[in-house]
């Protein structure tokens, strides 16, 4: 189990080596100079070849690479060309609101995914399951920018009742203990309502197809033979034996939530890693978008490995 | 294709796409013409839906804050929302065969690197990739088309290197072997066209998963430049006038949905008719 975990974790790392990789030497063939960016139209060619001496970015590319990864290892990752801070502080400010985030609507995706799911499998064919096939299908298809953009269309500008972005209100830095708490919630309550809406569509239908599968197999007669009642073989026996396809599903979902996350963030100006990103794409930030990059592929890693433990956890043949 | 469209998912989602896809091909003849006409923009602009303005126009969909008629830039952009789907799945699927069948047919040290490739690239969050990549070069069309195409294939190159294995080791494969066949024809004409079902499932929903993200890069600016409508830059215009136009954001999106939801309904139905012997329930993994 451990050194399967260990193996794991080695071909993690390799993956996110590979993502920085990747990025630097996309960065290297894109068109455009990052020097041309930072000095601006009006540099003479003699401004802009002391520059890039400056940066190294005359230097030969393997050296440069070498360079780079050795201070990007030591935590140097460079100064945002667009804010002029530490691109560490501006992704060390955002990562928590992500994972907050992230977090809550991955619980929540599947605790109502695993409910909604089980009570279609529980009652297969019957108009409960088709009304909830027709929900759960929509709710799949449904871009979450605007999902997003329609709550806050009906809560924000027709009932008026919750706030449409940021994580505080303006005035948050006054408020205290309970009333902070509140402004909190109030704030996350859209953004994670609508990523959860999202992503329950998709573990609805897995849980619901994990189960259906498992319909026919001999337990599943033996617990029915033996007179438990349906409910007590759905609950005991059909979907703790689902779950084990479901956790390892949850692993493969994260990048497909990251990218969720990245545009729902957007859409509530959510002061997370997604939208951090997002502004560093649209105004060339090179430092910012490399380093977003490697964060949100070690998270998209670290979550594929929680997913493995878990499975090993629920199954005890995959030890 | 009967079973096909007996089946009420099948014959839904068929009947969505067939009119979506009339109504982009026909667009010239089902709109007003013009996507990025403006007229008097005082006096025609966020004309609410079934109004008619000044000079006789109807508006079904009312206007956008150009004047600019919202159901003409919905047909015009299913044009180029529908295509950068099909398009960008036909270069996933391509290039997901040839790999899944290289790395299926034969082994050794190609194999692994081809599936090692494939985990790698599976692992990366597409949105950061597709971000990435559409930041680097200047955003069109044809390159969300080449970017969603070159992020999508992994999935298909999975499915078809484990039908491709399954299939090698089957009597009729070997029996081709033993007649003399070279290898590039056994696996052209033989292993592949049985391998082909799950790819086209995959492919039904790979387009909708496709349009979707074309719309998410649209919506942040960086895929289908204004003023050329798709469905993504036409949610993205009205997002800044929720409130006192919110017809100019909602329709694209309903539009939007009723087309994935008919590409996954059919995905769904295309499997179950081609494949009645091994029903599984799992829903099908969409190319993403």
């Amino acid at each position: 189990m451990l050194t399967r975990l260990a193996a794991r974790a080695l071909a993690g790392f390799g993956v996110v080596a590979g993502v920085v990789t990747l990025t630097f030497f996309l960065l290297q063939v894109a068109p455009g100079d990052p020097v041309e960016h930072l000095l601006g139209p009006a540099a003479t060619p003699d401004q802009i070849a002391t520059q890039r001496h400056a940066l190294g970015l005359d230097r030969p590319i393997a050296i440069q690479y070498t360079a780079w990864v050795s201070r990007f290892i030591r935590g140097d990752w460079g100064i945002s060309i667009a804010k002029g801070r530490p691109v560490r502080s501006v992704l060390g400010d955002a990562w928590p609101a992500t994972v907050r985030l992230v977090g809550l609507s991955l619980v929540l995706t599947y605790l109502l995914g695993i409910v909604i799911g089980a009570v279609q499998a529980h009652r297969r064919g019957s108009r409960t399951d088709t009304a909830l096939s027709v929900i759960t299908v929509t709710l799949f298809a449904v871009p979450g920018f605007w999902l997003g953009l329609m709550l806050v269309m009906m809560f924000t500008y027709w009932a008026r009742v919750l706030p449409a972005f940021g994580a505080a209100g303006l005035d948050a830095d006054y408020l205290t203990g309970w009333s902070r708490l509140a402004d909190g919630l109030r704030h996350l309550a859209l953004p994670l309502v609508t990523l959860t809406l999202i992503g329950v569509g998709g573990s609805a239908r897995f849980v619901r197809g994990a189960m259906l599968d498992l319909g026919s197999q001999a337990f599943v007669t033996t617990a029915h033979a033996k007179g438990l009642s349906p409910w007590q073989v759905t609950l005991r026996h059909t979907l703790r034996n689902a779950l084990t396809p479901v956790v390892t599903l949850l692993g493969l979902s994260l990048p497909a939530l990251f990218s969720g996350a990245v545009l729902v963030e957007t859409v509530f100006a959510w002061p997370g890693v997604g939208r951090v990103f997002v502004e560093a794409v649209q105004a060339r930030d090179y430092p910012v978008v490399t380093a977003a990059t490697a964060v949100s592929a070690t998270l998209v890693v670290l979550g594929n490995l929680l997913a493995d433990a878990l499975a090993a956890w629920l199954d005890p043949r995959l030890r | 294709m009967k079973r096909l469209l007996r089946d009420y998912r099948g014959a839904f989602g068929a009947l969505v796409l067939a009119i979506a896809v009339t109504c982009a091909i026909a667009a010239p003849l089902v709109t007003g013409g013009d996507p990025t006409a403006q007229r008097d923009i005082v006096a025609t602009r966020f004309l609410a839906p079934l109004s008619t303005d000044g000079t006789g126009a109807f508006h079904l969909l009312g206007t956008d804050r150009f004047g600019r008629d919202v159901w003409t830039r919905l047909a015009y952009g299913a044009r180029v929302s529908l295509g950068v789907g099909v398009l960008s799945v036909l270069i996933s699927i391509t290039v997901g065969v040839a790999v899944g069948a290289v790395a299926g047919y034969w082994r050794g040290p190609l194999a692994v690197t081809l599936l090692g490739l494939t985990d790698f690239a599976l692992a990366l969050p597409r949105i950061v990739v597709l971000l990435l990549l559409a930041a680097l070069w200047r955003p069109s069309t044809a390159l969300v088309v080449i970017v969603l195409g070159f992020t999508g294939w992994m999935s298909v190159a999975r499915l078809v290197h484990g039908e491709v294995r399954a299939l090698a080791a089957r009597p009729f494969v070997e029996g081709a072997v033993a007649v003399g066949a070279r290898r590039l024809r056994v696996l052209a004409r033989h292993i592949l066209p049985n391998a082909l079902t799950p790819v086209i499932v995959a492919a039904a929903l790979g387009v909708g998963n496709a349009i979707t993200f074309e719309a998410s890069l649209s919506f942040l600016g960086l895929g289908v430049q204004p003023p050329t409508p798709s469905w993504g830059n036409m949610i993205a215009s009205g997002r800044d006038v929720l409130v006192n136009a919110p017809w100019v954001a909602t329709a694209p999106g309903v539009a939007l949905v009723l087309v994935v939801v008919a590409c996954t309904l059919l995905g769904d139905a295309v499997r179950d008719a081609l494949e009645p012997s091994a029903v599984s329930h799992q829903p099908s993994a969409p190319v993403s």
